[in-house]
């Protein structure tokens, strides 16, 4: 599907970059222009993201046959001719999207137009903000659309510094220390990364259609194909330490990405100290990059490694799902509570992916979705609580029932999503990653044991709608202003769709549902390939 | 003979064209006071050997002058474009450096002997005996000294300038102990001889080693290979900051270029079989590349925790320059064509981004008249342009894609991960990630630090923003697309005398 002969993945991810250079060029003075520009560019972002949700064909598998991706675009953009000691090199400008990335694409363009209208209040430096904004939008779509392992990182790593500006220049008072600490530990887990895609990269060799030429690529379909791998090459034996080695490098650049204990401690000053809509980014896209990850790279490419590492696996979900909710239930502060809320969340994605079957699988990409929808509602929520009170400490609060009754609402529908309340799209994604879990009998015992974590959810969730809500209200906040249009406006339509996806969940399941069964297939069978191999 | 010598004089252009623009250069400096004609003739003199080393990179194949002296080869000729490269661009930084107005000598003096410094760099990069490799080093050396001392009235430049020539010295002396240790044991003084001689096998290996370790000595010192690297903070601090810029790119570069030349000529084992195309056998019972492989690792860790607590930036970049000679020097560890092409692109890529910094901070200091990290404070909001150009540079020094530094540093650790070097490589990126945290000061304080009270816009004039560009859009570009520099590259690691 082509627009003006580029086709739509290149527009959807580099139409912020156009606003971006907008922007840029908008005098200093004219703070509406670069909010309505940004906006309109998020918007249109997620017109795109509707004709791709209209147009995609459910039928087709993806994950690691050409034919099975859509929306596919390639072109050379490396192309090194080959020298006698050195064979040739080829970098494809290679996007594409299967059923798992297609829902990360729908997600990233609605959670960026929430974090625009979120943005509305920054006063400070709006161009600069604006532009970060744009050039992090399109870092985040890119990594969702690449199937060039290249290209993948490149994306992966543009991230970065408009992150570290977003959280250093517009965050809290902690900022500096935040905003370094996320760069340090990301670049710390993506250079392993490189590492790890280097490696691949001199293992796998492909037969270039026009010269009949060997080539090494980072073509990542060629990666999943064990016939591509190159005899005696680094990554070749199935079941290698090698290989266990790569895949444990990969697993912790995602991990810090997710985050997955014990490289979690980012993520809550990052979030505390990052502004609302940066949270809402952070926490309701970014973080699904690391599980994405794991899905679309570690899985099928290492499938021995895989099955190998599936008990550890289940075992970091749960501790992230049990330790999270703890460390949650023992916050004060409004938004490291949500932060922490959030790493119980993520581990129910990893123990669902852990599964290695059809349901836990598709729990946990429907839990990676719909995290993203409800935790970027709870970020919204503490951001218009703080932007009111100017603290966020939760014991301050009481009675805000009566103050604030359409806020209270909202944030009861937020809240009863992110415990799981049947009829909200919370509860379907971790039913079926528990389902799948509890399939698997290698991992029986560890999900039994996780589901203590719903229980500790809805304690603390529960604990904070009283300690905000319920009681008597303290005279200071008695004239605290009700939620208004602007912030309902970026509520609501998350609202709808949580509640939609609660009670019908059938869309987003179909999306995705032929990708999963491939993807779960080739795990398996590559790894039983592995063990007759042994 | 003479007509040996006639036949390579052809071969031998561009260091020709460098010694007549040096008497010339010497000459008018008597007459020109102020040093603007000298600066504008070496400039010319330089373009011209520019324009004779593209032709000599057309026309030459690989071939050794003067009774295997000097080798002209596609190895040597790449590291002499990166040198020529760097010395067009400091004798550009020159034209508008305040500092060494302050200089009470004449400024003729300074720019001729740029270029003596620059032929004495021409000559180390394709020098395969190792008297010249002394004798080059030491013109190298000794135009540096008086340099970096220029601006000899301040005082740490003085300074700078006597701790240079002490550990020079040393240096020198211990290198040249070893190159009379290796004369002795193999009887032979150009690398070929000595690698035959070594090939026979009649050399006792322990000597060897240790003459090899001495004369290690004199390599590390010119591309400050830690434990020799003393002498680079202060000189880095003190020498007017265009001969900092200067050494910190061309000095390494061209000891880069005669270490590998020696190394991999001299203890070549060419009787190895059996090996890919591309990978070559160290002769046994002398392993140099495990000692570099150490060198490698103690340099780059070493460069990197220092530069975090240093709060001068032209201190900080000296460490930071420290710590990619060890970069670098991962990939003179692989023994393969892959390793050195690596190194090679990496210079490309260091000489924009390295001298980009340089600059900034140059004329930064013009501005301000600080180089402390702590001015740098909102300098981001007081002149963008500028800010963002450092943050892309530094940015680029730490390897973070898209800008230039990626891709090299991409090339060392493929090279690496190729040769099976893991834990080399996790050593190196480990090491990226630590350097990420002192560069992130920089345009920390630049741009999320608020500006003192008085601190008033800074503009600059469109020539710096030009400059700018000419070393911040190769940056960028070499970033998003580097086949071209990696194709030239791989061309060019044929060395005289390596199959």
């Amino acid at each position: 599907m082509h627009i003006l002969g580029l086709g739509i993945l290149s527009w959807i991810t580099f139409l912020p970059v156009l606003g971006m250079i907008i922007v840029l060029l908008l005098p200093k003075e004219n703070k509406n222009a670069m909010r309505w520009t940004t906006l309109g560019i998020t918007v249109f972002q997620v017109l795109l993201a509707v004709v791709i949700y209209m147009k995609f064909d459910r039928g087709m598998a993806g994950i690691n046959t050409m034919e099975g991706f859509q929306f596919i675009e390639k072109a050379k953009w490396i192309d090194i001719n080959s020298v006698t000691w050195f064979g040739r090199v080829s970098i494809e400008y290679f996007l594409g999207i299967d059923g798992i990335s297609v829902l990360m694409v729908i997600l990233t363009a609605i959670i960026s137009c929430v974090a625009v209208s979120a943005s509305w209040g920054i006063e400070k430096s709006v161009k600069g903000y604006m532009a970060l904004l744009l050039l992090l939008d399109t870092g985040m779509m890119g990594v969702f659309v690449s199937l060039d392992f290249f290209l993948f990182y490149v994306f992966w790593e543009i991230m970065l510094l408009p992150m570290y500006f977003l959280i250093g220049v517009w965050g809290g008072p902690r900022r500096e220390y935040a905003a370094i600490k996320f760069f340090l530990y990301t670049l710390f887990g993506s250079v392993l990364m490189l590492l790890a895609m280097l490696a691949l990269y001199f293992s796998v060799t492909t037969i270039d259609p026009a010269s009949g030429e060997k080539v090494h690529t980072f073509n990542m379909l060629a990666m999943m194909n064990h016939a591509n791998f190159e005899p005696g090459s680094i990554l070749a034996t199935i079941g290698s330490s090698a290989r266990y080695l790569a895949f444990v490098a990969l697993f912790i650049g995602f991990a810090i990405k997710v985050p997955i204990f014990p490289f979690h401690t980012w993520l809550p000053d990052a979030h505390v100290e990052a502004p609302t809509a940066i949270s809402v980014i952070l926490a309701g896209v970014l973080l699904k990059m690391g599980t994405y990850g794991i899905l679309r790279i570690s899985f099928p490419i290492f499938p021995d490694a895989t099955v190998y590492f599936q008990v550890p696996l289940a075992i970091l979900g749960f501790i992230n799902i049990v330790y999270g909710a703890l460390c949650a239930m023992a916050q004060d502060d409004f938004k490291k509570l949500i932060a922490y809320s959030s790493i119980s969340h993520m581990g129910i994605v990893i123990l669902g992916m852990s599964a290695l079957n059809t349901q836990g699988v598709i729990g946990g990409v429907m839990q990676m979705f719909n995290h993203g929808t409800i935790t970027a509602m709870l970020f919204l929520i503490v951001g218009v609580l703080y932007d009111r009170a100017h603290t966020r400490g939760l014991n301050e609060f009481g009675g805000l029932m009566n103050q604030m009754p359409k806020y209270s609402g909202i944030m009861t529908i937020a809240f009863f999503a992110a415990l799981g309340l049947p009829g909200l799209s919370g509860f379907i994604s971790e039913a079926f990653a528990f389902l799948g879990a509890f399939q698997a009998p290698s991992i029986r015992t560890i999900t039994i044991i996780s589901t203590i974590g719903i229980v500790l959810t809805a304690a603390y969730m529960l604990w904070t709608l009283q300690r905000l809500f319920l009681g008597s209200i303290p005279e200071k906040w008695k004239t605290l202003p009700d939620i208004n249009n602007r912030e309902l406006f970026t509520l609501i339509p998350l609202a709808i769709i949580v509640i939609f996806l609660g009670i019908y969940p059938a869309p987003m399941i179909d999306l995705m549902s032929t990708s999963v069964n491939a993807l779960v297939d080739i795990v398996n069978k590559g790894a039983a390939t592995a063990m007759i191999g042994q | 003979m003479v007509q040996q010598i006639l036949e390579s004089a052809k071969f031998f252009q561009p260091e020709t064209a460098l010694t007549i623009t040096f008497c010339v250069a010497l000459l008018v400096s008597l007459f020109d006071k102020k040093g603007t004609m000298v600066g504008g003739l070496v400039f010319c003199g330089l373009a011209i050997t520019a324009l004779l080393l593209v032709k000599q990179a057309c026309t030459a194949g690989n071939v050794t002058l003067f009774h295997n002296m000097y080798a002209v080869d596609g190895f040597s000729t790449f590291f002499k474009a990166i040198i020529l490269g760097s010395s067009l661009l400091v004798t550009i930084f020159s034209f508008q450096s305040n500092e060494l107005l302050t200089a009470k000598r004449h400024l003729g003096e300074y720019y001729a002997l740029l270029v003596a410094m620059t032929l004495g760099m021409f000559l180390m990069s394709g020098s395969s005996n190792l008297i010249m490799m002394y004798l080059s080093l030491e013109l190298t050396s000794i135009s540096s000294y008086i340099l970096s001392g220029f601006t000899k009235q301040a005082e740490d430049s003085s300074e700078a300038s006597l701790k240079y020539v002490i550990y020079g010295a040393f240096s020198s002396g211990v290198m040249l102990y070893g190159i009379s240790m290796i004369y002795g044991l193999t009887g032979s003084l150009d690398v070929y001889g000595i690698n035959e001689a070594l090939q026979a096998g009649t050399v006792n290996m322990i000597a060897l080693f240790i003459a090899g370790i001495l004369t290690l000595v004199g390599f590390g010192y010119k591309i400050s290979a830690v434990p020799f690297h003393f002498w680079t903070p202060d000189v880095y601090e003190g020498a007017p900051i265009t001969i900092t810029a200067f050494l910190s790119v061309a000095s390494k570069a061209a000891g880069f270029a005669m270490m590998i030349r020696f190394f991999t000529v001299a203890f070549l084992d060419s009787t190895a079989g059996s090996l890919t195309l591309g990978t070559w056998q160290a002769l046994q019972g002398f392993d140099w590349n495990k000692l570099v492989a150490i060198l490698s690792v103690l340099t780059m860790t070493l460069g990197n925790l220092v530069a975090i607590w240093q709060t001068n930036i032209k201190r900080l970049l000296a460490y930071s320059s420290i710590a990619h000679a060890g970069y670098m020097l991962m990939g003179v560890v692989v023994l393969s064509s892959d390793g050195i092409a690596a190194v090679m692109i990496y210079f490309v890529v260091y000489l924009f981004m390295n001298l980009g910094a340089f600059y900034i901070v140059m004329i930064v200091a013009n501005k301000i008249g600080s180089e402390s990290i702590e001015d740098y404070k909102g300098l981001g909001v007081r002149s963008p342009f500028v800010g963002i150009a450092l943050t892309v540079f530094l940015l680029s020094l730490t390897g973070i894609p898209p800008t230039a530094g990626f891709v090299g540093k991409l090339y060392l650790f493929a090279a690496l991960i190729n040769a099976k070097w893991f834990w080399l490589a996790i050593v190196g990126v480990l090491n990226s990630v630590v350097s990420l945290y002192y560069y992130v000061k920089i345009f920390r304080n630049m741009f999320l630090r608020e500006p003192a009270p008085n601190a008033g816009e800074l503009s600059f004039s469109p020539v710096h923003i030009v400059i700018i560009m000419i070393m911040l859009l190769p940056t960028l570009i070499i970033g998003i697309y580097f086949s071209p520099l990696v194709e030239i590259a791989q061309a060019s690691v044929t060395m005289f005398g390596v199959r």
